[in-house]
């Protein structure tokens, strides 16, 4: 988990789908609005006996407007439309049931069984399922009312299979998802029966997603009730329904037109309680597994500087990054997740940052580039790159230094490509963009970054798509397409971290031949000891959002000063024989916003003592150029 | 005393019918003793991963046996899935997803009784508690997965596994995507159940550095076929296929003189670079240094070698007495 996961990961896990449902007030006022319906269904007819029957009212009264007698006027028999509208209710409301009932019984069992099951059975109800699709519904339900006039259980029951097959599709697409994952592999080997797997792993995973569409079908049903309702073709004559008073609204339409709203508001707005409430339901039922259902816009540029400015350093450095904090907004107020960090790097030097994870590693490196995540906000510090300071550069300015001065390879290549784009074709348009080449300079220019990035055949591999290239080929483009702009240079996060170790040892020696041969600086990021001692010259160690510890490559592999580092490195499996136990270190990495007073790694360390948990502890600097952050440096050395 | 014994296991993947599928597991034998460790080892498309799944029965197995404590339990296609009751189990790769994110641990603990019926509620709640206690977690069981870290998950993961009384788990890279600082603890604690409970590991991983520690014996794999196998010590030190070399010179440790060493090492030995694979020949071919061109016609037997291992090379005699092998013992002497 990084450090910005770490942060907005959901708090409520433990509350169940109902309470955190509750939690919403449009889903309160919907479910509300619902109950209230559901209730004047049960009620009504019994209350007002004889509405159902009632041919006329008062003849002498018809076509009135609202009045204190008739709260919603009368029809053109002189029927009270109040009492009409409330009784209509039930043969609304049990009709919808009707269908939707139906509709889950049969989709979603069906969905389940074709997802988990797979195979002969998946294919044969998917086939069934496309045929359904291509059926007009309407039309067999009339025909069906043909054959059973004025029947709305059939006319219903004939709905809900036909708009099953939309469960059966939702809901075997969500079972797909998870069929295979790691927790239903473990059921499976304990013995557990598919019934059991089904019910209660499979099933509480896809219900949200179910119970969207089925408040979206629920809403479908009504209107499809109240249009055969409207046609006159499911409920006998006296008796209201919602739809029946529309059309006998349109009857009178010109001299009376008041007559249609009462029922047309009732469908309309229990429609929309069956929509809304699908909503808010899809949303709090992903809040679960997405950080933010509501994505918040890149806040670091629009955001107004509330930090003071840090005096600028005198340095050589190409890239001097100067007590550097990063937080990021949380419910309960901000969190900070980097916190004063400096890291700097000369040019064509290889450098590494290594820590593991959620130690704000990555988040310095997307903050060089200003490309935080989330709501994630520079919140002290400066960044200095070639005399300018990168923390106060406008989103303009910044695109102009992406890309072209400072270049960036991530952990996953294969998605940064274009899978609908020749590898060539998106390489061209970056040098184009860089360099402002004519299409066929740029042409050969992008044959030429593959050929020096060490790809076999580079006129192949830029007639190639995504799909078509091997993890480590992928990386090789991503390299390739990272020089398009000459960076002097180039962030790399995690770059082998998805590969094979022989594949990762051949891009690190393409990095390190780019860095000599280019003069092109690299700042690594990697949580792999082995990887950082492979290629950089200099390493900072960051824990918890802190450098802890800065020294060349030698020096801290030899004889680190930090009791984390010197920690890490004792706990290499390499170093004991089986049957001894491995030096591991207790405990867990704190994470942002738990952070304890004093130290950070205090409650894992051997030699804390009480004055490491009184007070931030700074980094202090040694005479040979390294520095760690540990009260006890002496120890360290001795 | 043998407790698995895989013989000439082969695992084809068929996208249809019609097409030819790729053949994952490729001709596979090796055996597990009871409370031994054997580590698989390759990397991605070796097909480690297919083995252990098709031992758990959760892949067909499209020829050759898996024999578990005498009986054959191997899953082929058409075929029932063998019921195991649980007697092998499985702690997977990615904590994230190892447990259900909307049950609790209590409950993802306790169902793993349910195939056994004779554990009431009481007792399965009892034994729920005093399992997660053997892993360092007691008093958890009401907790969801996300309250805990990637680490404290991949010990429920254990404790999941162990519930029924498994005579074999098999850990399908089960420290890879756990940081250093807690892939020691999940190391420690494997080992400590094993020797408590007498348990037999099948441990999958890519990284050699682990899988020596953590293993007795290693079969090292390359695209579903066997390169090498042995004591996990002896190929680690002295690695007589040219593939575990190059596995091994590949592999990063934490040391700049050792890496650049390993690098000139590496830089030394470029493939020969030659054509065309055929599936007659040796998988490696293409990107051995020592390619002859016997490699490419005929696919190499496993041999025995006099120190008890099994290298399927035509020139592992006359490579043997190689640089590489040497400056890995001199390595381990310095340090």
């Amino acid at each position: 988990m990084s450090a910005a996961e770490a942060i907005q990961s959901p708090v409520q896990w433990h509350s169940t789908f109902g309470r955190r449902l509750l939690k919403r007030p449009l889903a309160v006022s919907c479910l509300a609005f619902l109950v209230v319906v559901g209730l004047v269904g049960v009620i009504a007819p019994i209350a007002l006996p004889g509405i159902e029957t009632q041919h006329a009212g008062n003849l002498l009264q018809v076509n009135q407007a609202p009045s204190w007698d008739h709260l919603l006027g009368t029809d053109q028999l002189g029927r009270d439309v109040l009492q009409r509208l409330l009784v209509g209710t039930r043969v609304t409301i049990v009709g919808v049931l009707e269908a939707v009932v139906v509709l889950v019984g049969i989709g979603v069992p069906v969905g389940l069984a074709a997802g988990y099951l797979g195979g002969s059975f998946d294919r044969v109800a998917m086939w069934v399922v496309d045929l359904a699709f291509s059926i007009p519904g309407i039309i067999i339900v009339i025909l069906v009312l043909s054959l059973y006039p004025e029947n709305m259980p059939a006319a219903m029951v004939t709905l809900g299979v036909l708009l099953a097959p939309l469960i059966v599709r939702v809901t075997r697409s969500a079972t797909l998802q998870i069929r295979d994952a790691p927790y239903i592999d473990a059921a499976r080997v304990s013995g557990l029966s598919g019934a059991f797997i089904v019910s209660r792993h499979v099933l509480p995973r896809v219900s949200g997603a179910v119970i969207v569409q089925v408040s979206f079908l629920a809403a479908v049903a009504l209107g499809a009730q109240a249009g055969l309702a409207f046609l006159n073709l499911l409920v006998p004559a006296p008796a209201p329904s919602w739809g029946g008073m529309v059309q006998d609204g349109t009857n009178v339409l010109l001299i009376h037109p008041w007559l249609i709203w009462p029922p047309g508001m009732a469908i309309a707005l229990t429609m929309l309680a069956f929509s809304l409430l699908g909503d808010v339901a899809r949303d709090v039922s992903t809040e679960l597994w997405s950080p933010s259902s509501t994505p918040k816009k890149r806040g670091r540029r629009s955001a107004p500087k509330r930090f003071a400015a840090v005096p600028q350093v005198e340095t050589s450095s190409l890239l001097s990054v100067q007590g550097l904090c990063i937080s990021f907004d949380s419910q309960a107020g901000p969190v900070l997740a980097v916190d004063d960090v400096s890291i700097d790097i000369n040019a064509g030097e290889v450098v590494g940052v290594v820590g593991e994870s959620g130690c704000g590693k990555s988040l310095t490196l997307a903050a060089i580039l200003g490309l935080l995540p989330g709501n994630g906000q520079i919140t002290g510090g400066r960044i200095d790159f070639e005399g300018r300071d990168l923390v106060h550069l406008s989103e303009r300015e910044l695109r102009g230094i992406r890309g072209k001065q400072i270049a960036l390879i991530a952990q996953d290549a294969m998605s940064g490509l274009d899978p609908c784009l020749r590898i060539g074709v998106q390489l061209e348009e970056l040098i184009r963009r860089h360099t402002g080449n004519g299409r066929r300079l740029a042409r050969r220019r992008a044959v030429e970054l593959l050929a020096e990035v060490h790809l076999a055949n580079p006129e192949q591999v830029a007639r190639s798509y995504a799909h078509q290239l091997s993890g480590g080929m992928a990386q090789r483009v991503a390299i390739a397409r990272a020089l398009a702009g000459e960076p002097s240079l180039l962030l790399a996060d995690e770059p082998t971290t998805a590969l094979d170790v022989t594949i990762q040892a051949e891009i690190l020696d393409l990095l390190r031949e780019l860095s000599s041969t280019r003069g092109m600086a690299v700042l690594l990021v990697s949580h792999d000891w082995g990887v950082i001692a492979d290629v950089c010259e200099r390493v900072f160690v960051m824990y918890s959002g802190e450098v802890v510890e800065h020294a060349a490559a030698m020096p801290i592999y030899r004889s680190p000063l930090h009791p984390y580092t010197k920690a890490l490195l004792l706990a290499d499996p390499r170093d004991s024989d089986r049957g001894q136990a491995l030096n591991s270190i207790g405990g867990t990495v704190p994470h942002p916003g738990e952070w304890p007073v004093g130290c950070r790694f205090q409650a894992r360390c051997g030699i804390a003592v009480s004055r490491c948990a009184e007070s931030k502890v700074r980094l202090t600097n040694l005479p040979d150029g390294r520095s760690t952050r540990c009260l006890r440096v002496e120890e360290m050395q001795a | 005393m043998t407790l698995l014994s895989i013989d000439r296991l082969e695992v084809v993947y068929r996208a249809s019918r019609r097409t030819a599928g790729v053949r994952a597991v490729d001709d596979v034998s090796f055996e597990i003793d009871r409370g031994e460790t054997v580590g698989l080892v390759g990397e991605s498309g070796s097909g480690k991963s297919t083995i252990g799944r098709a031992i758990l029965g959760l892949t067909p197995v499209s020829s050759g046996t898996v024999e578990f404590e005498g009986e054959d339990i191997a899953w082929r296609p058409g075929m029932r899935r063998p019921s195991l009751r649980g007697a092998i189990q499985l702690v997977s790769q990615d904590p994230s997803t190892a447990l259900n994110p909307a049950r609790t641990v209590g409950d993802t603990l306790a169902e793993t009784l349910r195939p056994a019926r004779e554990v009431g509620k009481a007792e399965a709640r009892r034994r729920t508690e005093s399992m997660l206690e053997n892993v360092g977690l007691g008093g958890v069981a009401d907790r969801y997965p996300v309250q805990f870290s990637g680490g404290q998950r991949q010990r429920i993961a254990i404790a999941r596994a162990l519930m029924a009384n498994p005579c074999l788990v098999v850990c399908d890279e089960p420290v890879s995507a756990l940081d250093l600082s807690v892939q020691a603890q999940v190391l420690n604690l494997l080992a400590a159940l094993q020797s408590s409970l007498g348990l037999s590991y099948l441990f999958v991983s890519h990284d050699l550095g682990v899988v020596r520690y953590i293993a007795h014996r290693m079969v090292v794999l390359y695209r579903g076929r066997v390169m090498e196998s042995g004591p996990s010590q002896r190929i680690y030190d002295a690695p007589l296929h040219p593939y575990t070399q190059a596995l091994l010179m590949a592999s990063p440790v934490p040391d700049p003189a050792e890496q650049r060493r390993r690098r000139e090492a590496r830089s030394s030995t470029r493939p020969t670079g030659v054509g065309v694979l055929s599936p007659q020949g040796c998988p490696f071919a293409h990107r051995c240094p020592f390619t002859i061109a016997q490699c490419l016609e005929e696919r190499p037997p496993l041999e025995r070698s006099d120190d008890d291992r099994l290298v399927a090379c035509h020139r592992w005699r006359a490579l043997e007495d190689r640089v590489v092998s040497d400056n890995v013992e001199q390595q381990r002497a310095v340090r």
